[in-house]
């Protein structure tokens, strides 16, 4: 059982969120199902996902239970680029996180950016080389990644 | 700035009231430490409206604790390097070591706390596998400065990796710029993430102060991305290695 909590260490948005994953979900963000799921500077194709795929599947009305949704965030435009997160949510869970758009205005950006999506570097880290559980760094944050998953989370009614 | 935190339990029979004592708690330090919320008791302490001794006794532990880590780092690690009341940089490490002794209050031996980066785990990752912990490369994204493996580990990194990483000198005030990044390997969390805070600090001093610390390994990178480890890093649970994601 994994649980991914956004909380708000000193920030001044007044901005939790909870989202919870699945244990071996999928790579967040490298999943296949969007090309701009792609990091810039990241190898983001889909490499052996350890154990369990539950959540492999891309997105498909068909055959996905009726409670699966896929809920598009709002584009938030920082002063550093554009961020636009896409996630797909099952009753009060979220199965899967990827980005919509991922901009950088500038080098430096573009490099944090490979930093900036917490869970995504989590994720596509502990996916890929298969041998890792988890990722120690310097704080890697991003507000625009917060505010687009947030309003993606209030259009799914999940609170 | 947000901070996530993402939770781990590998024991099959500890469910989700736990993983919940646990949100709840990070939200109640959030909300009582938190310098950017006006009306949390950190913030009506910094601005003298409340005294410690109307706080909550976690805030007095806190500060306590903050008193310690200034005199074990020589006054690197420092609630007050930026000049006002800020003990941020302690009250992450702590709560997130404070998360993993809830789980284990609740059952759970085998558990993984992640923070923003800052790692508290305990137990294995699965039977007669412990956990593997890499190490975010500052300096080159996706790729990893080595891998820390082993039982009942802390793990925190402090560096420039990241925009809104506000780390000061509190002897001069600057940031400083000696060091892309250092990981701190021990026990407990509280301690292992000041002492990284601080070491960040000291920049080219860092090393042999690490080196002098029993119970603690490192890992620094340099500004121009050369790598030193502490004396030990490879003889115990520990091992680190230089592992590519592509």
């Amino acid at each position: 059982m994994k649980r991914i909590v956004l909380a708000f260490f000193g920030t001044s948005l007044g901005l939790v969120a909870l989202l919870s994953f699945k244990s071996h979900g999928h790579p967040v963000g490298a999943g296949a199902a969007l090309p701009s799921a792609a990091l810039p500077g990241t190898n983001a194709s889909p490499s052996t996902p350890r154990a369990s795929q539950s959540t492999s599947a891309p997105p498909n009305p068909s055959s996905t239970p009726a409670s699966r949704r896929t809920i598009v965030g709002d584009a938030i435009e920082t002063q550093y680029g554009v961020v636009q997160i896409k996630a797909t949510v099952s009753g009060n869970k979220i199965d899967q996180v990827s980005y919509v758009q991922l901009t950088a205005y500038d080098g430096r950006s573009q490099q944090i950016n490979s930093y900036a999506a917490p869970i995504l570097l989590q994720e596509t880290l502990s996916t890929q080389s298969a041998n890792i559980d988890t990722v120690s760094g310097a704080t890697y944050t991003s507000e625009g990644y917060i505010q687009s998953l947030q309003s993606a989370l209030d259009k799914a009614g999940i609170k | 700035m947000g901070t996530v935190f993402s939770i781990d339990v590998r024991d099959p029979d500890v469910g989700e009231p736990a993983i919940d004592g646990v949100v709840q708690w990070l939200h109640w330090v959030d909300s009582t430490f938190s310098t950017y919320q006006p009306g949390s008791e950190i913030s009506r302490l910094a601005r003298g409206d409340i005294t410690v001794r109307e706080c909550d006794p976690q805030v007095r532990k806190i500060l306590d604790l903050c008193d310690d880590l200034d005199r074990a780092t020589s006054g690197y690690f420092s609630a007050y390097a930026t000049g006002v009341l800020d003990p941020s940089g302690v009250v992450k490490g702590w709560a997130i070591e404070q998360a993993s002794e809830l789980l284990r209050a609740a059952g759970s031996a085998n558990h993984c706390v992640n923070g923003g980066g800052d790692v508290q785990c305990a137990g294995e990752f699965e039977p007669g596998r412990p956990w593997r912990i890499g190490v975010a490369h500052p300096l080159e994204p996706a790729q990893l400065a080595g891998v820390v493996a082993g039982n009942d580990l802390a793990v925190a990194t402090s560096g420039t990796a990241a925009r809104g990483q506000h780390i000061v000198d509190p002897y001069t005030r600057r940031r400083p710029t000696a060091l892309a990044a250092v990981t701190v390997v021990g026990q407990h969390l509280t301690y292992v993430d000041a002492y990284a805070t601080a070491a960040f600090a000291m920049g080219d001093r860092a090393q042999s102060w690490l080196e002098g610390l029993p119970g603690y390994w490192a890992l620094g990178i340099t500004a121009d991305g050369a790598a030193w480890r502490t004396s030990g890093f490879a003889d115990t649970a520990i091992t680190p290695s230089a592992t590519s994601l592509r």
